[in-house]
């Protein structure tokens, strides 16, 4: 029997595979027992009360899809009161993931969201837009990345796993100006900015114009960036992008995340996550990996000779 | 495309009691393999699919759907599954039944399926119909590919005693879906075309009208027609009846996680978000809008 247990910061994880924010609610418990999850992790939730985006929220795309939900939320009433009851009954650690447009409203949503009992992570998803700097995302820049982490780490002691985006040049600096900051986690990343026209009319084929881009197509693109992060910070790396299948997660851990979230393969098979995590038990199995924590970082950059590679891929 | 819901419409169905921790879990919603054993056309544009499947497939209910993960016809790739409104169940023969019109990429990979071959079916998904066993007369008013989502609750309402008109409206009569489906239940059918020209809404309500005084119309279902659903809500105020509408609009998980299928629904003067997925596709006819 593998291991299958991780370790971030100061919690230990059944196994390293649980949802992204957004594709995840009450609605999957019937599909798949949710005691199984690595963790749980809500939807992004704001103070102010949000609508969403016009439609078209969604398009599709080879390997994937576009969207711009515009994150919904119906503020932290109703969800202290209508959807943390449905996590309670549960021993999986329930990250909450929240959002604000300002430093100062990220660190009271989490100051506020402390002092709820059965939350055990908070997940600041700063990949939003920053109104303090003109809309960009604090993310984009170390500087505004630094000053949000450090906002949010003074505001709560629960875990703090900061969720960054993919849309900037300057990842690695960002990832360590997050750590510096006192981030416990890093989640990397988040969706990649696109777009797209429909033919037959012209007009743009999301009503927000433009969205953001997940599924298999990006994750060669985020695996890069997770092994970027993972050079330049000792923090445990939460990979998103594209995973879908036990060896997608595989490949991440490789690269140096300690535990992976999936999205949007939910959307086209709704137990996805029960299927990665019973594959990773069978990956590590099949070449004698006793904890699935070894695979962390275990890429090999140097040259190897054929039979130090059997471990690697048996014959099959 | 569509499904519907009881009366109450818009509030996420109670999570099965088997599904808690401690319980033994078991699905509600799955994933599976069907096998396809038909899948022809039955008129010039739509086609019939029937697969076998097990549960929990077959606790489908009318109104419900399906997501569909439909193979990939050359040149293009759906990624996403094709929401697909329930025809037809029948849990004794282990099949379920769809009714299809091409119109893009996910429904061309259907029609490219043949017998035997495997299509992998999500399901059953959402709020269907409820049928009040106070009903003795139920109609059904249904356009285009909404008749599809209306057949199978001529079975369910003759099962529970119920009487069923049918209203169905279509460009031509060759395209009025389902009349031998409802006459075989014993549904009185009666189709308007555009054609014909009874299909507009005057005409309709006319009908409508005359079988509310016969006191053959104890709630309205209806799916396909923003025209005539309006006519209903009108009549369900002046007449004070139930009814029930399935809705469309655009999926993409099917499950409720996404929130790409809000529709707007005005709920006692109030305007509010639901998710045509999980809150419905069956919605009260008086909070829907049009």
């Amino acid at each position: 029997m593998t291991d299958l247990s991780v370790r971030i910061g100061s919690l230990t994880l059944a196994n390293p595979v649980m949802p992204a924010s957004g594709t995840f609610a009450e609605g999957l418990e019937r599909v798949m027992d949710f005691s199984r999850l690595g963790a749980f992790v809500t939807k992004t939730i704001t103070r102010e009360l949000r609508t969403g985006n016009p439609l078209p929220r969604v398009v599709e795309r080879p390997g994937g899809l576009i969207n711009a939900i515009g994150i919904p939320s119906k503020g932290v009433p109703y969800f202290v009161e209508h959807t943390l009851p449905h996590y309670a009954p549960y021993s999986v650690p329930l990250v909450v993931s929240i959002s604000a447009p300002t430093a100062e409203g990220f660190a009271s949503l989490a100051a506020e969201l402390s002092a709820v009992p059965g939350i055990a992570v908070i997940e600041a998803n700063i990949s939003c837009p920053n109104i303090e700097e003109d809309g960009k995302a604090f993310a984009m820049r170390a500087g505004s990345t630094e000053a949000v982490v450090r906002a949010l780490r003074a505001a709560t002691k629960l875990p703090l796993w900061v969720k960054l985006t993919p849309n900037t040049g300057d990842l690695p600096e960002v990832a360590a100006a997050a750590e510096l900051a006192g981030a416990d986690a890093l989640v990397v990343a988040n969706t990649i900015l696109a777009m797209a026209i429909d033919l037959n009319t012209f007009q743009p084929s999301l009503g927000n114009v433009m969205g953001g881009l997940s599924g298999p197509a990006i994750k060669p693109i985020v695996l890069r960036q997770v092994y970027q992060c993972a050079r330049v910070v000792k923090l445990p790396i939460i990979g998103c992008g594209g995973i879908a299948t036990a060896d997608d997660a595989a490949e991440y851990m490789l690269a140096g995340a300690t535990a992976v979230q999936v999205g949007t393969a939910t959307f086209v098979q709704p137990a996805a996550m029960i299927s990665v995590i019973d594959g990773l038990a069978k990956f590590c199995e099949r070449r004698d990996i006793a904890r699935v924590s070894d695979l962390v970082g275990a890429v090999r950059n140097e040259e190897t000779d054929e039979a130090d590679l059997e471990w690697v891929a048996p014959p099959q | 495309m569509h499904a519907e819901e009881p009366a109450m419409g818009g509030h996420a169905p109670p999570i099965p009691d088997s599904t808690l921790p401690g319980g033994e879990w078991s699905a509600a919603i799955a994933a599976e393999l069907a096998e396809v054993l038909a899948n022809t056309a039955i008129n010039t544009e739509y086609r019939h699919l029937v697969v076998k499947c097990g549960r929990p497939a077959l606790d489908a209910v009318p109104g419900q759907f399906f997501q569909l993960l439909c193979p990939q016809p050359a040149g293009e790739q759906p990624y996403l599954r094709r929401p697909m409104s329930l025809y037809g169940v029948d849990p004794d023969a282990g099949t379920v039944e769809f009714l299809y019109k091409i119109a893009g990429a996910g429904t061309r990979g259907l029609a490219m399926l043949h017998p035997g071959d495997r299509l992998d079916i999500m399901g059953p998904l959402g709020v269907g119909f409820s049928l009040d066993p106070a009903w003795k007369h139920i109609v059904a008013v249904g356009r285009g590919a909404g008749l599809a989502t209306l057949a199978p609750l001529a079975k369910a309402a003759r099962a529970k005693g119920m009487h069923v008109t049918a209203i169905f409206s279509a460009r031509r009569p060759d395209l009025v879906l389902s009349v031998e489906l409802f006459q075989s239940q014993g549904a009185t059918v009666i189709p308007v075309t555009d054609t014909e020209r009874t299909s507009g809404p005057a005409h309709v309500e006319r009908l409508l009208r005359g079988l509310i005084a016969e006191q053959r119309c104890d709630a309205f279902f209806t799916c396909g027609s923003s025209r005539l659903m309006r006519v209903q809500q009108r009549l369900a105020t002046e007449f004070g009846l139930r009814g029930q509408v399935a809705m469309e609009q655009q999926m993409a998980c099917g499950i409720g996680l996404c929130f790409c299928c809000v529709r707007d629904f005005n709920v006692k003067g109030e305007i509010v978000h639901r998710r045509v997925c999980w809150d419905g596709p069956v919605f009260d006819i008086l909070e829907a809008i049009p």
